[in-house]
């Protein structure tokens, strides 16, 4: 029952979190760079439900706007490491021993990096912004998914129904997209949809180092850095943007678990 | 006469979703075997676990009376049960490999329970192991009993644990499907070894699916069907004037030889010399054979013989070291996988296990309009023909959109057949096709087989270690061992008359009813 409970109150906040990335117009009548020297640094009340900040800009509609480019940050990379781990995988388990030694290899190396040191690295090396946040998550994710990918189809190659189809004289293209890659899916699929928290809190922390998005912008990850300077005199700045942050992150695990004992 | 060693009457045993047995009356008597017979759900296996308190925490058990050498059992309670069981009833299940514990010598588990029971002093407990393994005819049981079960071959590891059922002397031996893992010779000994028990006075209770196994040994037979027991007589009464519809039709599906009438085709199939080897071991050594169009070649051994070895080389899963294959007078081994592929489509398969043969994913439909696509059927009538099909095979369009997990084994091994059908193949391989299924359905799925031949002329290379299926179905045989022909010949010569040792030795250890049973089964 108090999973069940859970698993509702994680689905309705990531409904209002989708609809606020999707249409912020419904849920806040204001827009995000508003400011008003005037109503700087108040907090929470009937006027400004979760307070201003240093410009005086409501948090609330800036936390709304700041949905979209946050959880695309956190969707973006997972979509593009699941492509990319998926072919990895795939070409790990299909292409031969050499093949496979070599790409595993490469990805142990990566594995075994500290992450955020990589994340790090890359954006030194291509400049700040959400697209090369995407890529540097991205690049240090994808290996489990390789590592995941390559494993189930290994296994589904020796299954009687690929040996089946190959009997019946199906196409090694035809079977790898109609048989493999659907049954090696499933799996993918639910550790992505736990790994996209996972995205979300690393493309938070690359954009409270300054390197995501640029300001104005409204960033939850970016907000929490600004609020950090007036985090004695107008703490909600700091802390409702953590609060999203963290909301949406235990939403899609509780939703991910579901997911997977549904699966399982 | 003595009393019996167990008596039950009126045995209801129901679980929250289903009663599984309903009103059972058995008893037996010290030296007399008596048999439970049934297909898969029919109690059998449920009525004998209740004999050990086996049931599980869910099952609800009323009886008029349950004894165990004349102690009444009804109300025992968990650790009454654990002093009855091993000591006063042994219990042999059908897989030994899963019932001995693999981390563990087999004379350490023979031990264990005479440890438990303390049925002998512990100082002659490693002396009485070693008697044990001897009585039930492990040869060397010194060295076996130094051996884990995996080490050890399926007739073996079969009477290790019958040695471990009879340790503490049980007064009654349940033996539930004790050799239907085996291969036929080993049962055989199996069997040889049970009916000894018998006759040194030992009760026994024996579950079978298969009424020919029973045949050999039961005194009086029970035939059970959802839970009700249907039959109830002497063996002789049960086999040769069986009075319920169920038993009738229980011994009409055991397959019979079949004297079919040569019909000669163009050779669809040639085999020449194919020689496989998996690293030092030879798997096939010298295969030759040919099919031909309409007819059937049955291809019999025991597990380890190669049979599925040749089955993959036909398909060209697997490519020979040396030898062809040719299909309808072309080359097929050899061929680039490319030019393989557009030519499968002539030759099918069906698996003993349908269902893994499946996409999980896949509905019927699916499976069906898969395998139309490969034999060139347009989109547009692949949907009719998919239909046509399942009518062929005794399905009706309310399997389409079904997914086969849901399906029953009959249904679902039906459904492979659709598909094997559908790209309109020259030729079927079916590997051990009916060997995973109940008997009356085996039957039924045999005679579809055999109606699907005569009406397509489709040929099939028909594997499996059931002599009775082959000689059912087959015009030719070809029996293998160590990857070797044997004997080759025609069905009857080589089934009736055979000339290799082997194979007569094969045949010897066959179960079979007796001859006046068949005789009254043909008059009736």
């Amino acid at each position: 029952m108090r999973v069940r409970a859970g698993f509702t109150l994680a689905s309705v906040v990531l409904a209002l979190i989708t609809l606020a990335a999707l249409a912020p117009g419904l849920l806040t009548g204001s827009t995000p760079d508003a400011a008003d020297a005037l109503a700087a640094l108040q907090g929470p009340s009937a006027d400004h439900w979760l307070g201003t900040d240093a410009n005086g800009r409501d948090l609330f509609t800036r936390i709304v706007y700041g949905a979209a480019p946050s959880l695309l940050a956190g969707l973006g990379a997972t979509a593009l490491a699941v492509v990319v781990g998926t072919a990895l995988g795939l070409l790990a388990a299909l292409g031969g021993r050499a093949v496979d030694e070599i790409v595993m290899r490469l990805v142990e190396i990566v594995l075994s990096l500290p992450t955020l040191l990589l994340a790090l690295l890359v954006i030194t090396v291509t400049g700040p912004g959400t697209v090369n946040v995407i890529f540097a998550i991205a690049l240090y994710t994808a290996p489990s998914y390789a590592r995941l990918v390559r494993a189930q189809t290994m296994v589904i190659r020796k299954a009687g129904f690929v040996e089946a189809a190959t009997s019946l004289g199906l196409s090694r293209g035809r079977i790898i997209t109609r048989h493999v890659l659907p049954n090696a899916f499933e799996p993918l699929v639910v550790l992505a949809t736990i790994e996209v928290g996972t995205a979300l809190v690393a493309a938070a922390s690359l954009s409270y180092l300054g390197l995501g998005p640029q300001p104005p912008a409204p960033e939850w990850g970016a907000m929490l850095s600004a609020g950090r300077d007036y985090f004695s005199v107008a703490w909600w700045i700091a802390i409702f943007p953590g609060v999203a942050i963290t909301l949406t992150v235990l939403s899609i695990t509780v939703v991910g678990r579901h997911l997977q004992r549904r699966i399982s | 006469m003595s009393a019996p060693v167990v008596e039950v009457t009126d045995l209801h045993v129901s679980f929250p979703a289903v009663e599984a047995v309903r009103g059972v009356s058995l008893a037996v008597y010290p030296g007399e075997c008596v048999a439970i017979v049934g297909e898969s759900g029919s109690g059998k296996s449920v009525t004998a676990r209740t004999l050990l308190g086996l049931t599980g925490e869910e099952a609800t058990v009323t009886a008029g009376r349950l004894a165990i050498e004349g102690v009444d059992a009804a109300s025992f309670s968990e650790r009454q049960w654990r002093s009855i069981r091993g000591r006063r009833v042994g219990y042999v299940l059908q897989d030994a490999l899963v019932s001995l514990d693999s981390l563990r010598p087999v004379g350490k588990e023979i031990a264990e329970t005479l440890k438990l029971h303390r049925a002998v002093p512990r100082h002659e407990i490693p002396r009485k192991v070693i008697d044990l393994l001897t009585e039930v005819g492990v040869p060397e049981p010194e060295a076996r009993a130094r051996q884990y079960p995996h080490e050890l071959s399926g007739g073996l590891r079969q009477r290790a644990l019958i040695a471990s059922a009879i340790a503490c002397g049980p007064k009654l031996l349940i033996a539930d499907e004790p050799t239907t893992a085996l291969d036929v010779t080993v049962q055989a000994q199996i069997l040889r070894l049970l009916a000894e028990r018998k006759r040194a006075g030992q009760a026994l209770l024996l579950i079978s699916h298969d009424l020919a196994v029973v045949a050999k040994l039961a005194d009086r037979i029970l035939v059970m069907k959802d839970g009700v027991v249907v039959e109830d007589g002497t063996a002789s009464q049960v086999l040769g004037a069986p009075e319920h519809p169920y038993t009738k039709a229980l011994l009409a599906a055991i397959p019979e030889p079949s004297t079919r009438a040569p019909r000669a085709g163009e050779v669809v199939i040639r085999a020449d010399g194919l020689v496989k080897t998996f690293g030092k071991r030879t798997a096939v050594d010298d295969v030759s054979f040919e099919l031909r169009a309409g007819q059937t070649l049955g291809v019999v051994g025991e597990s380890g013989s190669g049979k599925t070895t040749t089955a993959r080389l036909v398909l060209g899963l697997l490519q020979p070291d040396r030898g062809s294959v040719e299909i309808d007078g072309l080359p097929w081994t050899g061929l680039s996988r490319e030019r393989q592929r557009e030519l499968r489509r002539h030759i099918q398969v069906i698996y003993q296990d349908p269902l893994s043969s499946f996409d999980p994913r896949f509905s019927v439909r699916r499976i069906l309009d898969e395998a139309l696509e490969v034999g060139g059927e347009p989109r547009k009538t692949r949907l009719k023909r998919a239909v046509e099909l399942l009518e062929q095979v005794g399905l009706d369009d309310s399997v389409l959109e079904r997914r086969p997990l849901k399906l029953s084994g009959g249904q679902r091994q039906r459904v492979a057949i659709a598909r094997a059908l559908a790209p309109r193949p020259r030729v079927i391989v079916c590997d051990e096709p009916v060997s995973a299924l109940d008997v009356s359905i085996q039957a039924q799925v045999l005679d579809l087989l055999v109606g699907l031949q005569a009406e397509l002329g489709v040929a099939y290379l028909f594997i499996s270690h059931h002599l009775g299926v082959v000689h059912h179905v087959s015009d030719h045989v070809l029996v293998l061992k160590d990857g070797q022909v044997v004997e080759s010949g025609a069905a009857n010569q080589v089934l009736t008359a055979p000339s290799a040792a082997y194979t007569q030795e094969l045949l010897a250890a066959v179960p079979r009813l007796d001859t006046n049973v068949s005789l009254a089964r043909r008059a009736s």
